[in-house]
């Protein structure tokens, strides 16, 4: 589903690479836990397989796509089939929630009646139903990722990018969010979740690919936020 | 949150509103050039259809060395005439007295008492006045006619009129660089408006590029707003144009000028497409060019 391909990637005016001969595979359905320091190039991985990014060189391959060779006009379509979810949430104020995960699907021209369909059966997905007319700010932080998560999933995309979704909730609501995401995992959608979080790590245990400084140091399956072994 | 949209609302309008009026400034100030245009056009043409050639004739006491000092014949004048009328230049040709030579300059210079007392009977010759087709094609007739028997000069008007001209297309040319400009300074203040609606509205975008809006998507609500925005001063600037024509030209001017050679109501409506042309042209290139840097994906 996802594959990077020895990519090294080099920010313009920086010496040092933000990731250096990077080689991952994540198959369908996958949940994948990307962790490491801040800095250490978690972001950069996500920003590449959104195709924000082009890798310096390398190859990055994300849904049978080859993003060195996607043009420009064709990103959008590319986009359409990943999800995405971050730390701030990134909800639009001025919107209900209803009409924040409604947005999603009336800028890609769906129709009124499939909107009206969708989006009240996603926010029951995520836990939100009987709140659809709240405003983002009379929710709580763990019901606003909700929403964001809503809008992530509401077009069913075949891949879902979260970077450090429980950055800003408390570590309760933090997992409570990641079994909403493994919830979703579990009806086929392949997640990549870039955290620093080691308690959800460590209650996933799911696969782990550890970055130190750009470079892949750990890839271990059913794993924990620290190296098997090494207690401390 | 809500303080914010307000306060991007509110600059978004000011700034729309003042798209609105730069447009409205530029368009009529374009209009202006525009219809200097056309004005002079009229008047070129209103003074062309009385521009003739006058082929004076030798009468008694003539100065001119051609004349040999003997007045033209009566059968120099029919030979003058009936070669006037074949020439395929020529529209129409009429003789003048210097009876009628002298009652027309009496006309003329009736408020200047000490010129006209002072002209009597005679000093005016009597001549042919030409109409021609096109009255640029004057050199026909004077080289034809210049130093012909019984011929004493040739005028033409049209040199006359030259230096007239000359200005009225140097002020025209200068009405329409002055409107280039504005318009350049048009395309300017919708470039940053552009800028400025697209930051206001960055998280909006920011999602819409997230989820896989395509680029027509997310361009064509700026477009449609910076063309509406245009239009709008379009109008306006018609109107204002309109009312210029209508209440100072064809009201105030034509009362003391008492002349037609003015331009009127239809030639703003003449002018009017143009003028909405350069703004739609105008909006959309820009806001095209404004996002496409903006908004690369």
């Amino acid at each position: 589903m996802i594959r990077f391909d020895h990519v090294t990637k080099t920010y313009p005016r920086s010496t040092r690479p933000a990731l250096f001969d990077v080689s991952i595979t994540i198959d369908r359905g996958e949940f994948v836990f990307i962790v490491g320091p801040s800095g250490s190039g978690k972001s950069t991985v996500l920003r590449l397989a959104l195709r924000e990014e082009q890798a310096t060189s390398g190859a990055v391959l994300v849904a049978g796509q080859d993003l060195g060779r996607l043009p420009l006009r064709k990103v959008p379509r590319l986009r359409r089939d990943i999800g995405t979810v971050f730390q701030d949430f990134r909800l639009l104020g001025n919107k209900n929630v209803f009409q924040n995960v409604a947005f999603a699907l009336q800028v890609l021209g769906k129709s009124g009646h499939y909107i009206r369909q969708v989006v009240p059966e996603t926010l029951e997905l995520v836990g939100l139903d009987g709140k659809a007319k709240r405003m983002p700010h009379e929710l709580s932080g763990g019901e606003q990722q909700r929403v964001a998560i809503a809008r992530a999933v509401v077009n069913r995309p075949s891949i879902l990018l979260c970077d450090e979704p429980t950055g800003n909730l408390d570590p309760a609501i933090s997992l409570d969010i990641v079994h909403l995401l493994d919830r979703i995992n579990q009806t086929g959608t392949t997640i990549v979740m870039a955290t620093h979080d080691d308690d959800i790590v460590n209650d996933m245990r799911r696969r782990v690919v550890e970055l130190s400084d750009g470079v892949v140091v750990r890839d271990e399956e059913d794993s924990l936020y620290l190296p098997k072994g090494d207690v401390g | 949150m809500l303080g914010e949209v307000g306060n991007g609302l509110r600059r978004n309008l000011s700034m729309a509103i003042s798209v609105v009026l730069v447009t409205m400034v530029s368009m009529y100030l374009l209009g202006l050039g525009l219809l200097a245009q056309r004005q002079a056009d009229t008047m070129k043409g209103y003074w062309y259809d009385r521009v003739q050639v006058s082929v004076y004739l030798c009468n008694d006491n003539p100065t001119q060395p051609n004349c040999q000092g003997k007045a033209a014949t009566d059968q120099q004048k029919a030979t003058i005439k009936g070669q006037l009328q074949q020439l395929p230049e020529v529209k129409a040709v009429f003789y003048e007295s210097e009876q009628e030579a002298f009652d027309r300059f009496k006309e003329q210079f009736r408020n200047s008492p000490v010129v006209s007392n002072n002209l009597k009977v005679g000093d005016i010759p009597d001549s042919f006045r030409v109409q021609l087709k096109d009255p640029s094609k004057f050199a026909v007739v004077t080289s034809q006619f210049e130093g012909a028997p019984g011929v004493a000069s040739v005028q033409d008007q049209e040199k006359v009129l030259k230096p007239f001209f000359r200005v009225i297309n140097l002020v025209t040319l200068f009405a329409v660089l002055l409107a280039a400009l504005m318009v350049a300074c048009s395309a300017l203040l919708i470039m940053t408006t552009v800028r400025q609606v697209a930051f206001a509205r960055r998280r909006e975008i920011g999602i819409m590029r997230l989820v896989g809006a395509s680029n027509a998507t997310i361009r064509t609500p700026f477009i449609v707003e910076t063309v509406l925005s245009g239009l709008l001063g379009a109008v306006l600037a018609v109107g204002l144009l309109w009312a210029t024509v209508h209440f100072l030209f064809n009201r105030l001017l034509s009362q003391i000028l008492y002349d037609r050679a003015l331009i009127g109501d239809t030639d703003v409506w003449f002018v009017a497409p143009w003028m909405v042309a350069v703004v739609v042209v105008v909006a959309v290139v820009t806001s095209m060019l404004t996002l496409w840097r903006y908004l690369r994906v």
